[in-house]
């Protein structure tokens, strides 16, 4: 089987349930927030890993981030991952998933070739699921999002299944291509003594937009079109109120309700 | 507490204690019902790279001596005790291959163990032969340019789930333990076959058997050592790996400590959780106390070994006792704050105080280690005089 070259993107979350946002700026607070991998994108690097030990290929990981996310890059390195590269500049900073997509998809092309390219299906911070769709669309090829399980994988070819509502449907797609995963698709490994030895020495690639040609316009808040107004918890209020009497009575009560509360009426 | 570990050190603790937490914890009382040998987790250790931390690099392994492994096992016996013992028994079967082992020898097995491949054993205990270990009565009669062995070794770690044993025979009767030798065999050798595996008390994860050798025949070269070293091999490995079993008994003491606390700050009684009573606040003290204690002696025995000390059996016998007698005391407390929760199977001590039990009596009786400590104490008094 020919080698391949896989690519699986990150994003670094925080490690809580909890999420804070900074009600001024409606961005999500780090700072005092233990940071870790997006739990789906666990599964990503696992089913790169399985390819890479399948194919003898490579898995580079990238991730764009504040300057600290190296350190969770080199997690990827003690767990298999090849190569690691971060985005880090401060015009990335405040990307909505367009930005963020356009800045993933910058880097990708100066890496060069790949087979695939490997998401998480969302993550747990902004729930969106965008950056992996919106990313192939940058790259100008196919995507399958929801994947469960790669059936086949050979150069120029995969064939998968998408997780529905119901069931699961057979994706054929040719390579290259972005598959974003589910949880059910793998069990990720945990690192070894001779992985996190590597970790410890190995050096994480940090690329500037200068560095992959990105036009600063579209990185960062300038290039973000998304503009968050206000983030709230919802509130359901339910007043309920039972109506009692004979079914004609209950009827009656409930139409002049519904007409005090100016409900139209048929007609 | 502070241990000095190196970053190698502090590596291989906190892998041992996420496979532990991660994937033991969750299934250990199922292993432990089911008396189920834990070949995927034992896998998931291979994986790891942990079955080699004792091993030299040239073998595959990371090099290191008797404290990386039992700073394994302590971690690894905080979930549970008896999937340890998979790991731990290993390491007592490999001791007599990295001690006594020719470059031949070590070349042939110790990459396969260090890579989590194979599982070793050890064979020195037999119906008759328990704490006066020189009443082995298995023989070896040297045919030829093969040994024959014959004879039946009693409750073997890694019994039957091991592919290679050092065990323990007789080559010259009359020279008494004089007369003993070391051997490799390895599974699948015909005449060597396995008794009924034992229906234990608590490390019910473990796989304990009877290793039975009729006429099995093994070459010549599986000698280890010489003809006559097999007592001094059994004593010199047992010497090195006793840390193994205290450390095992002090992770199953703070696994217990653990839960003990944690639900101490959980239930309510008289209004108030029962981490507010002094009667549980000096239970628990006493026990961390204990543990710690333990834990200062059983790594001090070990760096004490590995920087390659001479005289190691009084030391390597006091942190057998105490960490095993911390361990039963603490798990029998743990469960007395459990109370009547503690005596369910739905709680981890339970478990815990079964699998407690068996570190004051294998590797040596801590009454047998007592002899040994005060042995060496007198020993030590009449040279001066």
């Amino acid at each position: 089987m020919n080698k391949l070259n896989i690519i699986v993107c990150v994003k670094q979350v925080p490690g809580t349930n909890e999420v804070k946002m900074n009600k001024e700026t409606n961005t999500i607070i780090r700072e005092g927030v233990e940071a870790i991998i997006n739990p789906f994108d666990t599964y990503a690097l696992e089913e790169g890993l399985r390819i890479k030990d399948k194919t003898s290929g490579k898995v580079t990981v990238m991730s764009m981030g504040i300057p600290t996310v190296a350190d969770l890059l080199k997690e990827t390195i003690a767990l298999g991952a090849d190569e690691t590269v971060l985005l880090s500049d401060r015009a990335f900073a405040g990307a909505d998933t367009l930005a963020t997509s356009y800045a993933l998809s910058m880097g990708i092309k100066k890496l060069g070739s790949y087979d695939l390219i490997i998401c998480g299906k969302q993550a747990t911070d902004g729930d969106t699921a965008q950056v992996g769709p919106s990313l192939a669309e940058k790259l100008k090829i196919p995507h399958s999002t929801y994947i469960r399980k790669i059936e086949e994988i050979r150069e120029g070819y995969i064939r998968c299944q998408r997780m529905t509502e119901d069931g699961y449907e057979v994706i054929e797609m040719s390579l290259p291509a972005v598959i974003t995963v589910v949880k059910e698709i793998n069990e990720p490994r945990l690192p070894s003594i001779k992985g996190m030895m590597r970790a410890k020495k190995a050096n994480v690639t940090v690329w500037t937009a200068d560095d992959i040609n990105a036009d600063k316009n579209l990185c960062g808040l300038r290039g973000s079109p998304t503009q968050v107004v206000k983030t709230f918890v919802p509130v359901h209020e339910v007043q309920s109120e039972m109506l009692e009497g004979t079914p004609q009575e209950q009827a009656k009560s409930l139409v002049d309700k519904m007409i005090n509360m100016q409900f139209k009426t048929c007609k | 507490m502070e241990y000095f570990l190196t970053e190698e050190q502090l590596m291989i603790k906190e892998l041992a204690a996420k496979i532990a937490d991660e994937k033991i914890a969750p299934v250990a009382l199922q292993y432990d019902e089911e008396g189920k040998f834990p070949h995927d987790i034992m896998k998931i250790i291979a994986d790891s790279d942990l079955c080699g931390v004792y091993i030299e690099e040239k073998y595959g392994g990371l090099g290191g001596g008797i404290l990386e492994m039992s700073l394994v096992v302590e971690e690894l016996s905080r979930a549970c005790g008896g999937i340890s013992l998979a790991f731990a028994g290993t390491g007592l079967g490999t001791f007599p291959i990295i001690l006594f082992g020719n470059e031949e020898q070590k070349a042939k097995y110790l990459p396969d163990i260090a890579s989590g491949k194979k599982l070793a054993a050890f064979g020195l205990t037999e119906a008759n032969a328990g704490s006066d270990a020189a009443g082995v009565q298995t023989t070896a009669q040297l045919d030829g340019d093969e040994y024959v062995l014959n004879g039946t070794k009693q409750w073997i770690t890694n019994g039957g789930e091991a592919e290679i044993y050092t065990v323990i025979a007789c080559t010259n009767r009359s020279k008494g333990a004089r007369g003993f030798s070391a051997f490799i065999v390895e599974k699948d050798t015909p005449g060597f076959t396995f008794g009924k595996k034992e229906n234990k008390m608590g490390i019910r994860a473990s796989c304990t058997r009877e290793l039975v050798f009729d006429n099995c025949r093994i070459p010549k070269k599986n000698l280890l050592a010489k003809e006559g070293m097999g007592f001094i091999v059994a004593m010199k490995t047992l010497d090195r790996t006793r840390p193994g079993v205290a450390a095992q008994a002090l992770g199953i003491a703070q696994g217990a400590f653990d839960a003990a606390l944690k639900y101490s700050r959980e239930r309510v009684q008289f209004g108030q959780t029962i981490s507010s009573f002094q009667a549980i606040q000096h239970m628990l003290a006493d026990m961390a106390i204990q543990i710690e204690a333990s834990r200062c002696l059983v790594y001090q025995t070990c760096r004490h070994i590995d920087s390659g000390a001479k005289n190691i059996s009084r030391e390597s016998a006091m942190a057998k006792v105490m960490a095993s007698d911390t361990a039963m005391k603490v798990t029998t407390d743990a469960v007395q704050i459990l109370g009547g929760y503690g005596y369910m199977k739905e709680y981890p001590v339970e478990k815990m105080m079964r699998d407690a039990k068996i570190t004051q009596i294998y590797e040596g009786t801590n009454q047998i280690q007592r002899n040994v400590i005060a042995l060496e104490l007198i020993k030590e008094l009449s040279s001066k005089k």
